[in-house]
């Protein structure tokens, strides 16, 4: 489903330098596996998910996702991959501030003029799914963190994605909402069948996924399956 | 493709990869979302529109407005001739060309005048010159004929002995209506007082003695006419709407061309109204620039901000698989709605001004115009508003194609949007040029004026942006770090990320610079007008002052309270001979088929511009390849000339020596020509002229060429000798007095009469009052249209400072969540505006002298006046506007718990 080659990612600094955020990554990702990157802050992996995501373009390396090549994409073919590939859930929720939360939802599939009321119904069944059924036309300002990030995870599998990119999906929200969160992303994860990339600081968070890659200074330090970190432990 | 209830989603996700989005759905997205997006913003988005709204509610205001004044003006300078075509001519019309005048006009009449003697028996028979001017028919077809009573036009068409008599010469000989005059053997009962008659705007044709009108009829039995050499004769048409002036006179000067006939026509009237119309006009296209492109930098720097804002929202979509070109339409559609919005609802605003218009403005307007909707104005105002609003909307729009999803997942790289060339950005810009330049151009009706003004406007935009750049640049460079913290704070927010330096720079310098350009333009305008027709210039010209009187005219009228402020002999003389060769041989040269041009037209036509334009077009026909042939009027006209020792105010050195005096004896005289004769004749500099001065040869050469300024109603000569030469010459001297009103001016010159009777005063009031009141009016268009985009430029200024309150929310809301005061905030808005608004104005009010000046310079071609006081007022107000509306702006966040602010406004 995902695979990484030799990927580097390198940005000019102000003072005309380069400055390498990520080092000859590499992996590869089955389709229903799941994947937790960690590290420390700065470490690089949230430019290695952007990469992975199709968001950015390497410096070097290839990324594969669903057997496509991206890295050679241009930005708007890759945006066409993602809205049929892709699902993401944000650290900070990222959800349109004037839609309504069914709205929202309904963005992935309007974006490709699949929108109507079997959309909308649709919609509605996963803001059900993740228990927001009453909360549909509230917007995001109206809604408490838990609630915000729960609309960007049934926006997340409105497309019925491939494979999940999750950035910090617990962030931003307190201990009993966030591991409610957690419990919904897998479940989903599972009853879909969905491949899940999560970037996280939480090992704890991490250990829920097959396998975790470790990063420090933008290299890989260790690619272990999370039932190894946990008998290291 | 499948009913897997397990896999669904495979069909969608085939349909994604098979078939890229389509055009159609995805337009149906892209209006889809704009018009959700827009729910939180559409209040915003409206007071955004509001610049726009009054620009072009201005525009089309001005426009429609415009045509209307426009529609008025032209009806007075069509009753300023009172007559489509007026032919003259020493003799009456000929038979051919009166068979010819009968199938083109509607309506004939004919006049007769000349200059006589109108004795007054109720004044124990005191004598005073008159132009007896003997009508027939209905003139005037156009414009007021006034007279006390009313009814005496009328009574004049019925015939019999009877006269109507300028106002002020009654006054001055205690006549009244039902007195008797005698002019010749004939006397003549007053039936009325001519205080206006149309056609009688240039002092010199017209008023050169006061006017009597009697019946053509009547004419015969004072024996006057056959005995004077000096009768003119003119035919007044009024022609069928189809047929044009100007076609008929060339038609008329091609088939009898050999009749020594003159024309003048309303065009040609309105062209010696002097340059001011002209100005006016392209004040006007000026005013309404002005204003939509005040509205257009509104719009454009509130979009501005609103794209900032919308930078995570776009980043989503983009994550979200929306293509760059589905991102950008998205709030493409909303800049587009919002111009059309501005564009629908300024024109309806501009319509609702001009239905009330009538309303309001009925008793302040000095004339009656019949207020119309010019549609053709309505769409080009709301047309021209749309496109320049949605260009420069365009503009901060590009922003949107460049952002990446990444700032989805870091806002650090919201910093990049709109960082780097865009070759689209260069495009759009280039096109907002061009679409400026056009429209100037349009609006100015002259490609190098709009041009100009362009590059103007250009070059102010081009200062303002490296000014807003250096500013920022400093501040961050030399900000003291021992300054209090809210001086430190709000000079920091010059430089800071999100930093409105340019943005507010640029709008509120340009805003300034265009509005005082306007006042400024205004005023030195309304300063020429106020020099042209007012003020203290002469009104009251005293003719015929024989060498002897001349000091004692000069004595009485210091001792009414007039005394004399210009006085010129007056020498008459004729041109003998051009460059060695007898006029008689000139003469007989251009004979043969060339164009005649009118005999005594060239004293009818005093206006500079109206003459050279003629020169130019005479110069064409005459050259034929050949050589230059002089105008025969310029050859057998009688000049009166004179001499001194310096140049007037209403003149103006253009090339060679102004030669003052010379020595008694000189053989052959430096003279000064005036430039439209000097061009009409073909003359160089050092061209010899030999004069006939009553019978005494001089010799002259053209030593100096002047420009002479006709429009000022003095007395201006073609020709200017100095001093030492014209001496023992016959002469008469004119003197010009100012009399500060009607009964001033009769008093001044019943003294003078009565001291000397054979001087001739003529009233200047009676012209002055015409072309007074048409600049009167004009001065009232000027300041309705200014007063009415300077109100949109405040309103587009303080919307500019306003959309900041969206940008500085978060930080000033952070600030009060940190503890910072009511007071600190506002002391440190205070501080940022404060620079902001100085900066704008010292920039906006250097540029709008400069834009002034150039404007007077080669767009009005008059002197541009810069009143300092306005300068500085206009300055401190910008100041003000800045400050205060922007602490005014600032008060919801301030007054509010933070937390409030932010469920609101984020």
């Amino acid at each position: 489903m995902l695979k990484v080659e030799r990927l580097t990612k390198t940005y000019a600094t102000a003072g005309g330098r380069e400055l390498t955020v990520l080092k000859e990554v590499s992996f590869a990702l089955a389709a229903g596996a799941s994947l937790a990157i960690v590290g420390p802050s700065g470490s690089g992996k949230t430019t290695l998910l952007g990469l992975c995501a199709g968001l950015d373009q390497p410096s070097s390396g290839t990324v594969e996702l669903a057997g496509k090549s991206i890295g050679i994409l241009s930005e708007d073919a890759r945006a066409l991959v993602r809205n049929a590939h892709v699902g993401f859930v944000f650290q900070n929720f990222q959800l349109v501030p004037t839609l309504t939360a069914v709205e929202n939802v309904l963005v992935p599939v309007e974006l490709r003029g699949e929108g109507g009321p079997e959309a909308e119904r649709e919609a509605e069944g996963l803001l059900q799914r993740v228990g927001l059924g009453e909360r549909c036309d509230h917007y995001p300002v109206q809604l408490s963190g838990g609630e915000q990030q729960r609309v960007a995870l049934a926006r997340a599998f409105m497309n019925r994605p491939k494979i999940l990119f999750c950035d910090e999906p617990t962030g931003n929200l307190d201990g009993d909402t966030a591991h409610a969160m957690v419990e919904l992303i897998f479940n989903l994860n599972h009853e879909r069948q969905t491949t899940l990339v999560l970037v996280t600081h939480d090992l704890e968070l991490a250990k829920r996924c097959q396998r975790i890659i470790r990063l420090k200074g933008g290299a890989v330090v260790s690619d272990e399956a999370a039932a190894a970190v946990t008998s290291d432990k | 493709m499948t009913s897997d209830k397990n896999e669904p989603s495979h069909h969608s996700l085939m349909i994604a990869h098979s078939s890229p989005v389509t055009r159609h759905s995805s337009l149906r997205f892209v209006l889809k979302m704009a018009w959700r997006d827009s729910r939180a913003s559409r209040r915003r988005l409206v007071l955004f529109s509001f610049s726009v709204v009054l620009g072009i509610a201005a525009l089309v205001a001005i426009g429609s407005l415009g045509a209307n004044l426009e529609r008025g003006i032209d009806e007075q300078a069509k009753g300023l001739l009172g007559a489509d075509l007026i032919i003259t001519g020493r003799n009456p019309l000929g038979a051919a060309p009166r068979a010819h005048v009968a199938t083109m006009a509607t309506e004939v009449a004919q006049e007769t005048s000349f200059s006589s003697m109108m004795a007054f028996p109720t004044a124990k028979n005191l004598t005073r010159l008159v132009n007896v001017r003997a009508t027939e028919g209905g003139f005037p077809f156009y414009g007021d004929f006034v007279t006390v009573p009313a009814d005496a036009p009328a009574k004049l068409r019925a015939g019999g002995n009877v006269v109507i008599v300028e106002e002020t010469l009654l006054r001055q000989f205690d006549a009244k209506v039902g007195d008797e005059v005698k002019l010749g053997n004939t006397l003549f009962t007053v039936i009325g007082a001519l205080q206006k008659l149309p056609g009688e705007s240039s002092a010199l044709s017209a008023t050169i003695a006061p006017r009597a009108l009697i019946p053509k009829a009547a004419l015969e039995a004072t024996g006057l006419a056959e005995r004077n050499v000096l009768v003119r004769h003119r035919t007044m048409l009024k022609l069928a709407p189809e047929r044009g002036a100007e076609a008929v006179e060339r038609e008329m000067r091609q088939k009898f061309g050999s009749e020594g006939l003159g024309y003048d026509t309303v065009a040609e009237r309105k062209r010696n109204l002097g340059r001011v119309l002209d100005n006016i006009e392209n004040f006007l296209g000026l005013v309404g620039f002005v204003a939509l492109f005040l509205g257009a930098i509104g719009v454009a720097s509130a979009i501005h901000v609103y794209v900032q804002q919308k930078i995570p929202t776009v980043a989503v979509l983009r994550c979200l698989g929306a293509t760059a070109r589905q991102s950008f339409g998205v709030y493409l559609v909303q800049g587009v709605a919002l111009g059309v919005f501005g564009a629908v609802v300024g024109a309806a605003l501009g319509l609702a001004v001009q239905v009330a218009l009538p309303y309001l403005l009925a008793d302040l307007l000095p004339f009656e115009v019949k207020f119309f909707i010019a549609w053709p104005a309505v769409a080009r105002g709301t047309g021209a508003g749309l496109v320049i609003c949605v260009l420069f909307t365009l503009l901060p729009l590009l922003a949107v194609r460049k952002v990446s999803p990444l700032v989805a997942l870091r806002s650090a790289f919201a910093e990049r949007v709109g960082v780097g060339p865009d070759p689209w950005r260069i495009a759009i810009g280039v096109f907002i040029v061009a679409a400026v330049a056009l429209f100037a151009i349009w609006q100015t009706g002259r490609l190098r004026d709009g041009l100009g003004f362009t590059a103007v406007l250009g070059a102010g935009f081009g200062i303002l942006g490296g000014l807003a750049k250096f500013v920022a640049w400093s501040a961050r460079r030399w900000l003291p770090r021992r300054w209090p913290y809210v001086m430190r704070q709000g000079v920091a927010n010059l430089y800071r990320p999100n930093n409105r330096t340019v943005l507010l720079l640029l709008s509120l310098g340009l805003g300034t610079f265009l509005m005082l350009t306007l006042f400024l333009t205004r005023t030195t305008l309304l300063k020429e007008i106020e020099f042209s027709s007012g003020g203290g210039r002469p009104n009251l010209l005293l003719f015929d002052i024989q060498d002897d009187q001349i000091d004692g005219v000069k004595q009485a009228t210091t001792a009414e309270g007039a005394p004399v402020l210009v006085h010129a002999p007056i020498v008459t003389m004729k041109i003998s001979a051009v460059k060695g060769r007898k006029v008689e041989d000139l003469m007989r040269d251009r004979r043969g088929g060339a164009p005649t041009p009118a005999p005594e037209s060239a004293e009818s036509r005093k206006d500079g511009d109206a003459e050279s334009r003629k020169s130019e077009d005479r110069e064409k026909a005459w050259k034929g390849g050949g050589e230059r042939r002089m105008p025969g009027w310029t050859l057998r006209r009688e000049y009166r000339s004179t001499f001194r020792g310096q140049l007037e105010g209403t003149e103006r050195l253009v090339s060679g020596t102004f030669v003052g005096q010379v020595a008694p004896g000189e053989a052959v005289v430096p003279v000064s020509i005036e430039e439209g004769l000097f061009k009409e004749m073909g003359l160089q500099l050092g061209d010899e002229i030999e004069w006939d001065v009553q019978g005494v040869p001089i010799r002259s050469k053209v030593a100096s060429v002047r420009a002479v300024e006709w429009r000022r109603l003095e007395p201006n000569f073609f020709v200017v000798f100095p001093v030492g030469v014209l001496e023992p010459a016959p002469k008469f001297h004119v003197a010009a007095v100012r009399a500060e009103n009607s009964e001033h001016s009769a008093r001044v010159q019943r003294t003078i009469v009565a001291a000397f009777p054979n001087v001739t005063a003529i009233d200047l009031a009676l012209v002055m009052q015409t072309v007074d009141g048409i600049f009167t009016k004009v001065a009232f268009v000027i300041e309705f249209m200014a007063a009415f985009t300077v109100l949109t430029g405040v309103i587009v200024l303080a919307g500019a400072v306003m959309t900041g309150r969206f940008q500085r929310i978060r930080e000033t809301v952070l600030l009060r969540t940190l503890g910072a005061t009511h007071r600190q905030l506002v002391q440190i808005q205070l501080v940022e505006y404060a620079i902001l608004g100085v900066l704008a104005a010292i920039v906006g009010c250097a540029l709008s002298i400069a834009g002034n000046a150039l404007l007077a310079k080669f767009v009005f071609r008059i002197t541009p006046s810069v009143p300092i006081g306005l300068v500085i007022v206009g300055g401190f107000a910008v100041c003000v506007v800045t400050v205060v509306t922007g602490l005014l702006t600032s008060r919801g966040i301030t007054n509010h718990p933070p937390l409030e602010v932010l469920r609101q406004e984020t």
